[in-house]
């Protein structure tokens, strides 16, 4: 019984078939690895995904009921959350507030209850912000609560990205890149992040470069090239696939 | 905690008590400069409106002018006789003139204007920046023609002439509209207004405050801040920002009733596209999305030319007369504001965050 389940899943942008027809079985508790070389429509599939584009045909299906990924926000509360390949924090607010953010769909206290400072806001409050405090210290960045996002380093956002994901609770937690730039230490506190995450019951899908740490992390993965599924397996099947090698140095080393 | 605390409610009440006191010491200058602070504290509140909608939400608005207009011209209406004079089926109904009592016009005046504020903002959601602003200055426009227009085929706004013998407000069975007496001590009608649009200005300010540290504040600065981020974190972005419009149009709607009221004559001149910038100049020369940065921008411009105009005269003397005062005073208005956005880019009271993320602002 998968998970999340992406069949047949097209998308275009005018001359160029982005996505043609890509199929994705999740199943619950994996860590699951998205590969392909550059401009293979990784992202493309991710957006479509999370809904912030919309697919041209295919059908989704989270936790054995289909949904459509029409509008961002629906698909944040039916479970998926995502962070960005080049990151998108709130720059201007602090830490905490941005995991506050992440914390919005969670709470429903509005306007009404904020102006009013209602008992319901206050109590609210205070557990947003307990929460907002746990996931910093979670992803190890607790101590800089109260400073602005854009001051954090290149890791520390990252990391920031993934607490704000938490927050909104997600079944399925999907990272893009996550890895990008961060140098080999910070990859390893990445790597025990991310085993954490799915130790504590969360699904993963994970879009990333760095072939050692896909090997590492996934259970299955799948190979995009060229918008289309060429290769799924475990690592070590996806590793010895002759179209993998194929898409990712060309046919030119075989003789 | 204890200590910074009491300082800072002892500082509430000293500047409490010290607006409260303001106008009976200005009345005894002269009533002119009462008017200055009253009408000063309007534009406080029309700037803490467009603070919500441009310093929260990020959504830049020239046209905000028109919720001041839709509040004015709705009190006019609902307190003049000029419907009943125009209607006969109105003078059937209220023989004695519409009149409408402070407590109705307060939420009404909000009302509307939150419902013009959805009606901007719902052919805007897609739009942001440039564009945005060039379609929200439209609307200003709209409005004001519309104003103009519509006394053909019926009258209803009276056109350009504008409407007049509005009621002045009164609170409490207290008539703001002619000076109170208490035994031998004269306390002018202008000092009343002020202190009527003073508790307006508190109660928005705590509003205000309490918007900006909630789940909604939060979610409009995340807007502001990221639009596909806000999204991917699950805020209906479509809903925050017809709030954001409709909250702040309903402070405009407020100011646009108190003005009518204070004034006793409204016309479509008030409400030009001129008013929509100052008020956008206002929120950003004060400090954009920090409350006493708005507060103080929204003073300073109101009172500059008013200011100005006594200075002016003067300056006017000594080029011979040849320079118009009133063409002096705008470039006066003109240089201090490059001047500010010069020295002080983020603002004359910016918010801590903003200060420390301007280049340069270490250097200041």
């Amino acid at each position: 019984m998968s998970f999340l389940r992406v069949e047949a899943v097209s998308k275009r942008f005018g001359g160029l078939q982005a996505l043609s027809e890509v199929n994705l079985s999740i199943e619950a508790g994996q860590i699951y690895g998205l590969i392909g070389p550059n401009g293979a429509g990784k992202t493309t599939l991710f957006n479509v995904i999370t809904g912030l584009y919309t697919a041209d045909g295919g059908r989704f299906e989270l936790a054995g009921r289909s949904y459509k990924p029409t509008s961002v926000h629906q698909v944040a509360l039916a479970g998926i959350a995502r962070t960005f390949q080049n990151i998108r924090l709130f720059a201007e607010m602090s830490a905490l507030d941005n995991v506050r953010v992440g914390c919005h769909i969670r709470s429903k206290v509005g306007a009404w209850g904020a102006v009013l400072r209602s008992r319901s806001f206050r109590e609210e409050e205070a557990s947003i912000i307990a929460r907002a405090r746990s996931l910093l210290a979670y992803v190890g960045i607790e101590r800089y609560a109260d400073q602005r996002a854009r001051t954090l380093s290149y890791g520390d956002q990252r990391r920031l990205e993934i607490a704000r994901a938490l927050a909104t609770e997600p079944r399925l937690l999907a990272l893009d890149e996550p890895a990008a730039g961060m140098n080999a230490s910070e990859k390893r506190v990445l790597r025990e992040l991310i085993e954490r995450i799915r130790h504590d019951g969360r699904t993963v899908l994970l879009i990333e470069h760095d072939v050692k740490l896909v090997a590492h992390l996934c259970d299955r993965i799948t190979v995009l090239d060229y918008g289309r599924c060429i290769a799924e397996g475990s690592p070590e099947e996806v590793q010895r696939d002759p179209a993998v090698i194929e898409a990712y140095l060309g046919t030119g080393h075989r003789g | 905690m204890m200590q910074p605390m009491r300082h800072r409610w002892l500082a509430f009440i000293t500047a409490g008590i010290g607006l409260l006191l303001l106008p009976l010491f200005m009345q005894e200058l002269g009533a002119g400069w009462v008017r200055i602070v009253a009408l000063a504290m309007l534009y406080v509140l029309l700037a803490l409106g467009l603070n919500i909608v441009v310093g929260y939400a990020g959504l830049l608005d020239l046209g905000f002018v028109a919720f001041y207009a839709v509040g004015a011209y709705m009190y006019a209406l609902l307190a003049s006789p000029h419907l009943a004079e125009t209607f006969a089926a109105i003078a059937q109904h209220f023989p004695q003139g519409l009149h409408t009592p402070i407590w109705m016009v307060i939420p009404l005046g909000a009302a509307l204007a939150a419902v013009f504020g959805v009606l901007l903002g719902i052919p805007v959601l897609k739009l942001r920046g440039d564009y945005l602003a060039i379609v929200t200055l439209g609307f200003g426009e709209i409005i004001r023609v519309f104003l103009n227009n519509l006394e053909h085929p019926v009258n209803i706004t009276n056109g350009p002439r504008g409407l007049d013998r509005i009621d002045p407000m009164a609170v409490w069975g207290v008539s703001l509209g002619k000076p109170l007496l208490l035994g031998d001590y004269r306390i002018s009608s202008v000092t009343l207004y002020y202190w009527l649009f003073l508790a307006l200005v508190v109660l928005s300010v705590v509003i205000c405050h309490r918007l900006e540290h909630s789940r909604v504040g939060r979610a409009w600065m995340a807007i502001r801040e990221d639009e596909i981020a806000a999204k991917a974190m699950g805020i209906h972005t479509r809903d925050m920002k017809l709030l954001a419009f409709a909250l702040g149009a309903s402070f405009g709607g407020v100011a646009g009733a108190m003005f009518a009221a204070f004034q006793g004559f409204v016309s479509p001149e008030s409400f030009t596209l001129m008013e929509s910038i100052m008020l956008v100049a206002m929120v950003v020369l004060g400090g954009i999305g920090h409350l006493p940065g708005v507060i103080l921008g929204a003073v300073m411009l109101a009172a500059l030319p008013e200011v100005l105009r006594y200075v002016a005269g003067d300056i006017q003397n000594l080029t011979g007369g040849r320079i118009d005062a009133a063409i002096l005073r705008q470039l006066l208005i003109a240089l201090a504001m490059i001047g500010i956005m010069l020295l002080r880019p983020s603002g004359l009271w910016p918010s801590p965050e903003r200060r420390a993320a301007t280049p340069g602002a270490a250097r200041a």
